[in-house]
Order: structure tokens, then C-alpha cells, then sequence
């Protein structure tokens, strides 16, 4: 037996189901009697209903039932609501469309689902559903961000497209440093939509059982316990003691499976309506039109420095694309997690920002990996590249000037956050060593022998995770708490079952949470499972974004260890005929402090089922304990990204050749895992940075439907990853955790088009850098 | 997918017979267009006609001064045969540029030339090379094959039994691919012999191409400096959202470039 403990590297639990093939996805789970789902969708991004005809596929082979929006208005199901409200500069609410479950009368985006066919096989499902007929009456789409707020209005009841205009900061402090400034640096920029892409579409079986009246919905959910409250609180699906939601193994989410859509909601009511369980399973080319997708804003920013290239206001002016309806928390993503991380590293004394979140005919848009947080870093970290290059000052030494210092901590931003701890300094000295800056010249050198420009690119940023705390979450418009629950049930043997309400998706918290709760109990790994996704068998859970699982979920367990141990000693104390107050827990023995005399965590567990030797005048049997952790704070995970590349001057093709990422998690569980969370967190951004866009045509049709033409970072697009880590602890969770699950695709973006532009020698290029952008870029210089 | 008759036939006289009896038919060889058409229900025919157990379509022989593939030869067998390495190594690598592995093991010289995707590797080798199409009625110049984007000179029943390639002195294809789907943006393939320069580019127009200016000037000079001053013309190129025309001529330069500069 192996005592496996914190900072060591163990092979995750998961992995043997996983590469085995035993893994049980949605898919993988079929009951009897299961009938099967397709979706009718819009084929046109904008227009009214004029008729919807079911009649030839409700009599089409195999078929059970078509439902149409009408019977779900019918029904008298709620609105899928977002659950953030966020309130415009002039105190109103902001405009919310009614986003019903299936159209009624009204298509707002390409892929929209009006009517789901219910049939005995897929095929049947899918055959009869081009037998609907819909008479589609077009109107004019509205698609391009920047022109939606004098377009037509969308719907009568958000003005101008414009679903609020928020602010946050001092305006008058910094126009003033603005205009006082001895240099002011502007650009505009935008930020491209992606979509998200999980390996494992979106998928779901809903099961109504007419005895027990029971529902049980086994879906494709990056938080089954909010999705349950969604559905029961808003959509009023089921009571929700009366209804199970199930989320199994899950193949990747990236906030993508965060939200409550349309389809498994419409899923869920139909199992009710028809008395039998019903599966869908998205085909891919629906998960391209109906995931919520992610980023898409254009924004414009002023940087004020002194002549000495000091920070002393920023302005930031974004507009935020929403798409055709406000999707889960689709509101706080270009607000709370984007205009609160604008100071990013850097002590600037004046920020102020303003967003218009706009709706256009297009999907849904909200949280995608990093959500907010990529946006920022990246005006923030461009926009500080650019300032650099016009005060002829060192890319390096500019952050350094502005840095927040060791000494500031706890340090509080213009733009409400306070950051517990940190050391940007040293991350950046470490990547900078890393990276071999100091040899960069010679190989730009070697590269311009061979023909090619080669460039190096920073990043240092800053992101918030674990969403917090409730009460000012609250107080700022959430419509949820941000705490999270767990579990640590001690079994008679002394092996461990661990309930958590985070959700594992790929993070490998079956592994990271049995290292926190073994390490806590002197125990292996091998002897504490995991167990998580399943509403029937956990407390209330808020689920898995926002890199908060180990930062929130985490801390709950280790709280909810801490009460067995202190149980745990109520019960050594009576056995070992000692005080409590002697009793210290070591290593997995409970022991009278400077005696031999001890009991192990086993027998203490044995003791505490089998009480024949037991306090039981005083104590209950057992050894079950559970925490609520609601944090003080948000975590504020920080790095160096430092990004190098060559360009080839005939084509413009972008290698990336190097990539160096430092970042500071504070408390890391298991650098193996977090390795691989940075690597697949930078090879997102590096899709974002050179090869990913979502392209809707001027209709409002997709463009990028597909892997032909929506181009996924591939391994042979990707560098070898050098990664490093510094730690300051979070000060404020007993774990000592910030966070890295969204950290590689915050940090890098900027650092590879800061790259590019110091190879090409020109301030701005867009994402995707692509080769034709990065050549028309030489051509524009003259330097091809 | 909808419902349809699959055959496997074990000859070619067979594949013709259920072909004619088949309301709208179709042949079945690697399936990497066929059958995601199929799936996204783009295409939808009564009677698929496997080709895969059909005698002699598969295989790689060289026979009087030119290399003959069989249609139904994967481009995984192309690029890794020894045979095409003594012949035309260009096809060798032209073939293991084609999306991945899993098309490789899949898909065939017949079906892309077939096809004839205006983004396709193959028809540019075919070209390039003056290869010859070998069909159960008829041999078709390359020349006359590639008709218009994704229509040939083949009849709707007329099948592909193999593509005969004169073998030349040197050769090269160079692609710049599509970063998403790994296509051809543009593939330019050069072969010489005796003097003579062939340059055929995929990938930039509505169909493979011969480049009458770039074989001009490289049989001047085989040289890349002899391309140098070639300006195709964007007029006449595809654009999408992943390349423009004028990208697209400026690659076609470049790729030639490399190609020629592979060459010598
Ligand atoms: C993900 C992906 C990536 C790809 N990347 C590339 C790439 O980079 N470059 C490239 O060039 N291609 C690429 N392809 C295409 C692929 O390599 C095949 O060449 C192509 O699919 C056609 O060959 P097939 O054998 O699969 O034909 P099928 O799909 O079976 O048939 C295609 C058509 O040809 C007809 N046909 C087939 N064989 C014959 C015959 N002997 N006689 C008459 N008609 C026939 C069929 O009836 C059908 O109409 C890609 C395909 C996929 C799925």
C-alpha cells in the first residue's frame, strides 16, 4: 500500500475505463422500451412561422409522436432563463427575449429547433422529420456585431438589439489620466467567435417513469445539480425531489456542457408527455449549430501611460455578441469575468470599462474556456505589447514597471476585485529563463539565414476562478450561490467514498480528489473512489466551470475531512482512555501525544461502525461527515506565456517553434494533471490565435458547419510545450489551490500574435492569424 | 443515410449489369465521399455497387515505360509502394499527403479522380504527367478527363479500371493544404521529360489546370529564378473564406517554386 500524497505525480484513476473503452457515456446507456429524438431545425436565420404542417411525419413508419413549440407553449414551459441579471449604466435590467424551448412562431438563428419527431428508431425519427413542413417567411438577419445597434430590432422587446450597456470604474478619473497622459496608446481590436467543440457531442436519454412518477434525465451536464434547478426553479419541468439528473462519464465540456439548451429540455418534457424514455444523441453538424458558441467581441482601448511608460488609465469600450437569445450565463461572461480582470498584472490606477451586449441572428453565445478572462487577457496583453513598441521600451521591462509587487498583496483593483497573493515577477524571471530570451537574437539571426522572420511574444496574465463569494456574486446579479458541497464517507474497513458536487469532464478529479482526501487521511489513493454527476446520490452540487473544482470543490472536501478527523479523535480519545485534546492525527494513526499508544485510521473507522468500544453516550456511530465551503474570495491564478515563431515570408505560414508557459496555480495536487490542463489549455488558444474562426455569411447560415472548414488545432500544429510553475498560495482556501483549468487558453492567445507582429514588424494583426492574414500583413509592410 | 440495395459484385461485366438494372446507381470504391454524402443525405441512390471484391482493380505494375495503378488502389498503398518509388516517387508523396491515415487506408485513386474534387491531390499527378484513364470501354486522355468541378468525361455508368502513367524523368508535387480539411489550397505538380515541362495545378480553380506560361518558362530555364516573374491571374481562381484568388495565384508561384526547386 502506497501512501500517494499531494504533489505527486499518480497515473490517473480514470484512465483505464477511458482508453479500455469501459467508460459508460450518455450513449453508451440504452433502456428498454427507449423511443429516439430528431430535431426539425431552421434552415434560415431570421423569419416568422407562417405555418408549421405535421401531419405526413406524424403518420411516417415508426413514428410516435411530432411536438411543436405550440404544445410547449401549451404546456405553459418557462423560458430557458440566463441567471445572471446585469443592470445597464442607467440602472435599468437588462432586455431578455423569451427563449422558448422550441419555437413558436418566430426562428431567430440557423439551427433553431421548431418540433421534435419521437420515433421508434433514430432513422425513423430522422426520415420523418423532413416530412414537417414549415413555411418560413424570411426577414432581413442581423449578423455583423458592430452594425447590430442600428440594424432592426430582432425583438420588440430589446431596443436596438442592445441587451444592456454596463460599465464598470471611474470614467471621469480616467478620461482625465487620459487626457492629461504624456503618451496614449490606442488600438481597436476583435476578439473571434469559436466554437467549442468537446470530442463527445451533446447527448441525453430522459426516462419518466408514470408509476413513480419519477424523472430521470442521464445527460451530457457540466453541472447536473444547477441543471436540476434550472429545469425545476425556471423551465417548472418536474418538482425537483422529483426529478434525477445524471450526468455519466462526460467527454469533454469547455462550458459548452454547462448550459440548459433546448434540446434535452424538450427531451425531458416529451419522456413526460409520451410516458416512455427517449435518447438523442447530437450529430455533429448540430453541435456546430446549437452549442452555444464562444468570444466574439470588438473593442477599443486606450492605454495612458507617463513618459516613462507607467500605466495610468485604461479605457476599454467592447461590444459583446449574445447571439439570438441570453443562453445560461451567457450575461456575465463580457461583464463579471471581463471588465473585473482588466488590471490584470499591473497596477493602473484609473480603468474604466463599457460593454453593449448586443443580440444578432446567430447561436447562442456564452462561457468557453476561460469565458471573459481570454477576452481580457488579450486586449490587455496586446494593447501592453503595442504601448512597449511605441515607448521603444523593452516588451519586458514595460510589465515589469507596472507590475503589482509581492509587497501589494492584498491588492485591490479599480475594477472591484482584490488579489490575495501573487508574484508576477517571478513567474516572468522563470519563463523568461526558460525561454532562453537571452538568446534570442542569435536565433532570430539563424532564422533570418534561413530565409524566415522569426518573432517572440509575451504574456502575462491574470484570470479569477472559483467565482465567489456567494454574497457578492448576489449582490451583483447572480441568480445562484457559488459554493460548493461535499462528501467524505469513511466505509467500516477504513477505505473512503468521496461525494463531490464539482464534475469531472476530463479534469481528472477522480484521481486529484483522492489524492487531496488520501493525503488528508494518511491513506492511498487505490482505497478513496469519487463519486460525482449523480443528483440522486449527492447533496446539492454547483458543478464544474470557471476553474473552480479544486479552488471550491476541493476545499468542501478537505473541510469535510477535517470533521472526520476531529470525530476521529473524539473516538481515539475514548478508546485510547486519553483527552481529546491529546489526540494528534499523523501519517494515518490517530496517537496520545508522547506515548506509544495509537489506533489507526482503520480501526478508528472499524470502531466507529462496530461501536462495542465507543462513546456512544456522547457521540453518533459512524463516520460520515459533509462540508459546504462557500469561498471568501475569488482564486487569481497568474503566469508568463512567452510564445516564439517563424514565418515563412512566401507564404506566410506561422510555426510555432517555441512555447513557454510559468504559471502560479498556488497548491498544485498533481502536476501531471495540471501539465496537461495547461497543454490543452494552450492548444485551444493557439486554435483561437492562428486557426479557428466561426464564419457566418451575411444571411445568418454558418459557414464553418464542419471539420472541412472549421479548422481544429491538430498535433502537428502544436510545439512542445515547455511548462513551469511557481507557487503563492491562495490565502483564503484551506487547500491553497487557485485554479488551472482555463489558464492555457487565457494566456496564450496574446503571446502568439505578439509573437507574429514582432516577426513581421507590424503592430496589429487579427486572430486567426491566418497565412493569408500574416502574408497580406508582409505585403501591407513591404517586406515580403 | 436512406435506405439502399447493396451489391458486391466479383466483375466488372457484373458492376456494369447491376449498374443498368439499378434505378439510380452508384459505385462504391474507398467511400470517403461516397458514403458522407450519403450520411448528410446530399446523395441518396437505390443501389450502391461495392467495387472492393471485384477482380484486377487492385495493384501497382510497371508495364512498357509507364506505371499502371489499379482504380481501386488505396493512396496508403500508393505512397508506400516500392514500385512507384523506382517509377514516379512524386505520386509516392503526393498520395501520403491526403488527409490522414484512416482516408489513406480507405480511399482510392479511382474514386478521387472520379470524383475529381476541384481540391483533390490526384488529378494534378494525373494531369501533370499526361497520364492515361483506362475505363471497361474506353482509355481517356488525361487531357479530355477533367471536364468541369466534380464532372468528368466518364459516362454515368462508364467504370474506372486503372490509370496508366508514362514515366518520366523527374517529378514533384507540392501542396499547400487547406489547414482544416488538408485538401489542396493549391497543389501544383511539375513533370519533365525530354525538354518537355508538364506544371498542373489543383486546389486554385474550378478544376485541375495545365499552366501554359510556368511550362513555357521552365523549359527556357528549368529554374526557379525562371518563375519569378509569372503572375497568374486572380480572375480566374477560386476564393473562400480560407483563401482569396490573389492568395491563391501568389501560391501557385510559390509552390511551383518549391516543386522545381525539389527537382533540381
Ligand atoms: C477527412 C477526409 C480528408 C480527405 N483529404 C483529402 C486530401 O487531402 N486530398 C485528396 O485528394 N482527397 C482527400 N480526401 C478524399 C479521399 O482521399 C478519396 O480520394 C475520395 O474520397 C474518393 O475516393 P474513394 O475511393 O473514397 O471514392 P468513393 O467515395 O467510394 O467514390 C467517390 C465517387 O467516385 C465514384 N467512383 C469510385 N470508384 C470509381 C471507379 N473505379 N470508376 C468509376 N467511378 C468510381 C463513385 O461512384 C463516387 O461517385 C479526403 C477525404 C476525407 C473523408
Amino acid at each position: 500500500m502506497v501512501q500517494q500524497s499531494i504533489g505527486e505525480r499518480v497515473l490517473r484513476k480514470e484512465d483505464l475505463r477511458f482508453i479500455t473503452g469501459k467508460g459508460n457515456y450518455t450513449d453508451d446507456i440504452n433502456l428498454p422500451g427507449q423511443a429516439y429524438a430528431c430535431f426539425v431545425r431552421s434552415p434560415v436565420a431570421h423569419a416568422s412561422i407562417n405555418s408549421l404542417d405535421i401531419s405526413a411525419a406524424a403518420g411516417a413508419d415508426g413514428v410516435i409522436a411530432v411536438l411543436t413549440g405550440q404544445q410547449v407553449a401549451e404546456d405553459n414551459l418557462g423560458s430557458l432563463p440566463c441567471g445572471w441579471m446585469v443592470h445597464s449604466k442607467d440602472g435599468s435590467e437588462m432586455k431578455q427575449p423569451f427563449h422558448p424551448v422550441l419555437a413558436t412562431d418566430k426562428i431567430n438563428y440557423v439551427g433553431e429547433p421548431v418540433a421534435v419527431v419521437v420515433a421508434e428508431t433514430y432513422l425513423a425519427a430522422k426520415n420523418a422529420s423532413e416530412l414537417v413542413e414549415v413555411d418560413y417567411e424570411e426577414i432581413e438577419a442581423v449578423v455583423d456585431i458592430s452594425s447590430a445597434q442600428s440594424a432592426a430590432d430582432i425583438y420588440p422587446e430589446v431596443p436596438g438589439n442592445t441587451v444592456y450597456q454596463w460599465e464598470l470604474g471611474e470614467k471621469a478619473d480616467t478620461e482625465k489620466a487620459i487626457s492629461q497622459a504624456a503618451h496614449v496608446t490606442r488600438i481597436s481590436l476583435t476578439n473571434n467567435r469559436l466554437i467549442p467543440n468537446a470530442i463527445e457531442p451533446r447527448a441525453a436519454i430522459a426516462d419518466y417513469n408514470t408509476g413513480t412518477q419519477d424523472l430521470t434525465l442521464y445527460t451530457t451536464s457540466q453541472n447536473p445539480g444547477l441543471a436540476r434547478l434550472i429545469l425545476t426553479a425556471f423551465v417548472q419541468i418536474a418538482p425537483e425531489h422529483k426529478l434525477r439528473i445524471i450526468a455519466p462519464d462526460v467527454g469533454g465540456g469547455f462550458g459548452s456542457k454547462i448550459f440548459v439548451y433546448s434540446e434535452e429540455t424538450a427531451l425531458a418534457w416529451a419522456s413526460m408527455k409520451l410516458g416512455i424514455p427517449i435518447k438523442w444523441t447530437a450529430e455533429r453538424s448540430e453541435s456546430f449549430l446549437a452549442d452555444a458558441h464562444g468570444r466574439d467581441h470588438v473593442t477599443e482601448v486606450e492605454l495612458a501611460m507617463d513618459d516613462e511608460g507607467h500605466f495610468l488609465g485604461l479605457h476599454v469600450k467592447t461590444i459583446a455578441n449574445m447571439g439570438a437569445y441570453l443562453s445560461t450565463f451567457a450575461s456575465a461572461v463580457p461583464t463579471y469575468l471581463y471588465g473585473t480582470l482588466l488590471a490584470g498584472q499591473y497596477k493602473t490606477p484609473n480603468i474604466y470599462v463599457e460593454v453593449d451586449a448586443v443580440v444578432t441572428n446567430t447561436a447562442p453565445v456564452d462561457a468557453y474556456r476561460g469565458a471573459g478572462r481570454p477576452e481580457a487577457a488579450y486586449l490587455l496583453e496586446r494593447i501592453v505589447e503595442i504601448a512597449a513598441r511605441e515607448m521603444n521600451l523593452d516588451p519586458v521591462e514595460i510589465r515589469r514597471r507596472n507590475f503589482i509587487q509581492p509587497a501589494d498583496f492584498p491588492y485591490q483593483t479599480p475594477v472591484a476585485l482584490e488579489y490575495d497573493s501573487g508574484d508576477y515577477e517571478a513567474s516572468l524571471n522563470k519563463a523568461l529563463e526558460m525561454a532562453d530570451y537571452a538568446g534570442f537574437a542569435e536565433r532570430k539571426e539563424e532564422a533570418a539565414s534561413r530565409g524566415n522572420k522569426r518573432g517572440i511574444g509575451f504574456s502575462c496574465y491574470i484570470e479569477a476562478c472559483g467565482l465567489a463569494p456567494s454574497q457578492v456574486a448576489g449582490s451583483l446579479g447572480a441568480g445562484v450561490g457559488l459554493w460548493e458541497s461535499g462528501e467524505v464517507r469513511v466505509n467500516p474497513t477504513g477505505t473512503v467514498t468521496v461525494l463531490t458536487g464539482s464534475h469531472s469532464h476530463g479534469q481528472g478529479h477522480e484521481t486529484t480528489f483522492a489524492q487531496l482526501v488520501a493525503s488528508k487521511f494518511g491513506i492511498s489513493v487505490d482505497d478513496v473512489e469519487v463519486v460525482h454527476g449523480d443528483t440522486g446520490k449527492l447533496d446539492f452540487g454547483m458543478g464544474t466551470y470557471g476553474s473552480r473544482s479544486l479552488a471550491v470543490g476541493g476545499s468542501a472536501l478537505s473541510k469535510a475531512a477535517d470533521k472526520v478527523i476531529a470525530k476521529g479523535k473524539k473516538i481515539a480519545a475514548h478508546m485510547l482512555e486519553s483527552d481529546v485534546e491529546n489526540i494528534d492525527f499523523e501519517d494515518g494513526e490517530f496517537k496520545v501525544r508522547e506515548s506509544n499508544q495509537s489506533k489507526t485510521f482503520q480501526e478508528i473507522a472499524f470502531a466507529a461502525y462496530v461501536p462495542h468500544d465507543y462513546p456512544l453516550e456522547e457521540l453518533e456511530p459512524g463516520l460520515s461527515e459533509k462540508a459546504f465551503y462557500d469561498p471568501e474570495n475569488f482564486t487569481f491564478p497568474a503566469g508568463a506565456h512567452i510564445c516564439e515563431v517563424e514565418i515563412d515570408p512566401d507564404t506566410g505560414v506561422v510555426d510555432i517553434v517555441k512555447f513557454t508557459a510559468v504559471d502560479d496555480f498556488g497548491t498544485i495536487i498533481n502536476p501531471m494533471i495540471v501539465e496537461g490542463q495547461v497543454h490543452g489549455g494552450i492548444a485551444q488558444g493557439i486554435g483561437q490565435a492562428l486557426l479557428e474562426q466561426c464564419v457566418y455569411d451575411e444571411t445568418g447560415q454558418l459557414l464553418t458547419g464542419s471539420y472541412m472548414d472549421y479548422c481544429m488545432p491538430r498535433a502537428d500544429d502544436l510545439p512542445n510545450f515547455d511548462v513551469g510553475m511557481t507557487c503563492t498560495p491562495c490565502t483564503h482556501n484551506p487547500v491553497g489551490a487557485k485554479g488551472c483549468g482555463e489558464a492555457g487558453a487565457i494566456g496564450s492567445p496574446p503571446a502568439v500574435i505578439n509573437a507574429i507582429t514582432d516577426a513581421l514588424g507590424v503592430m496589429e494583426i487579427e486572430m486567426p492569424a491566418t497565412s493569408e492574414r500574416v502574408w497580406r500583413a508582409m505585403q501591407q509592410a513591404g517586406g515580403a | 443515410m436512406y435506405d439502399f440495395n447493396y451489391h458486391k459484385p466479383q466483375t466488372v461485366k457484373d458492376a456494369l449489369s447491376l449498374f443498368k438494372e439499378a434505378d439510380d446507381g452508384i459505385y462504391l470504391a474507398g467511400g470517403h465521399t461516397l458514403i458522407p454524402a450519403m450520411k448528410v443525405r446530399l446523395r441518396a441512390p437505390t443501389d450502391v455497387i461495392d467495387l472492393s471484391g471485384v477482380d484486377g482493380l487492385i495493384g501497382i505494375r510497371e508495364e512498357s515505360g509507364a506505371l499502371v495503378i489499379g482504380a481501386l488502389t488505396t493512396h496508403d498503398t500508393v505512397a508506400t509502394s516500392e514500385v512507384v518509388a523506382r517509377a514516379i516517387p512524386a505520386l509516392n508523396s503526393l498520395a501520403a499527403s491526403i488527409g490522414d491515415a484512416q482516408v489513406r487506408n480507405r480511399g482510392t485513386i479511382g474514386g478521387s479522380v472520379a470524383n475529381n474534387d476541384p481540391a483533390a491531390d490526384y488529378p494534378a499527378g494525373v494531369l501533370a504527367l499526361g497520364a492515361t484513364i483506362k475505363t471497361d470501354r474506353r482509355e481517356i486522355s488525361a487531357s479530355e478527363f477533367f471536364t468541369a468541378m466534380f464532372e468528368t468525361a466518364l459516362e454515368e455508368d462508364e467504370l474506372i479500371q486503372s490509370i496508366s502513367f508514362p514515366i518520366v524523368e523527374s517529378a514533384a508535387y507540392i501542396k499547400f493544404p487547406n489547414p482544416a480539411s488538408r485538401y489542396a489550397t493549391v497543389g501544383v505538380f511539375i513533370s519533365r521529360h525530354g525538354g518537355q515541362v508538364s506544371v498542373a495545378i489543383t486546389g486554385a480553380a474550378a478544376t485541375v489546370f495545365r499552366c501554359p506560361e510556368m511550362e513555357q518558362a521552365l523549359s527556357d530555364n528549368f529554374a526557379e529564378v525562371a518563375l519569378d516573374s509569372i503572375q497568374l491571374n486572380a480572375d480566374d481562381m477560386n476564393s473562400d473564406m480560407h483563401a482569396s484568388a490573389e492568395y491563391r495565384a501568389h501560391l501557385c508561384v510559390v509552390m511551383a517554386k518549391r516543386a522545381v526547386a525539389s527537382m533540381s
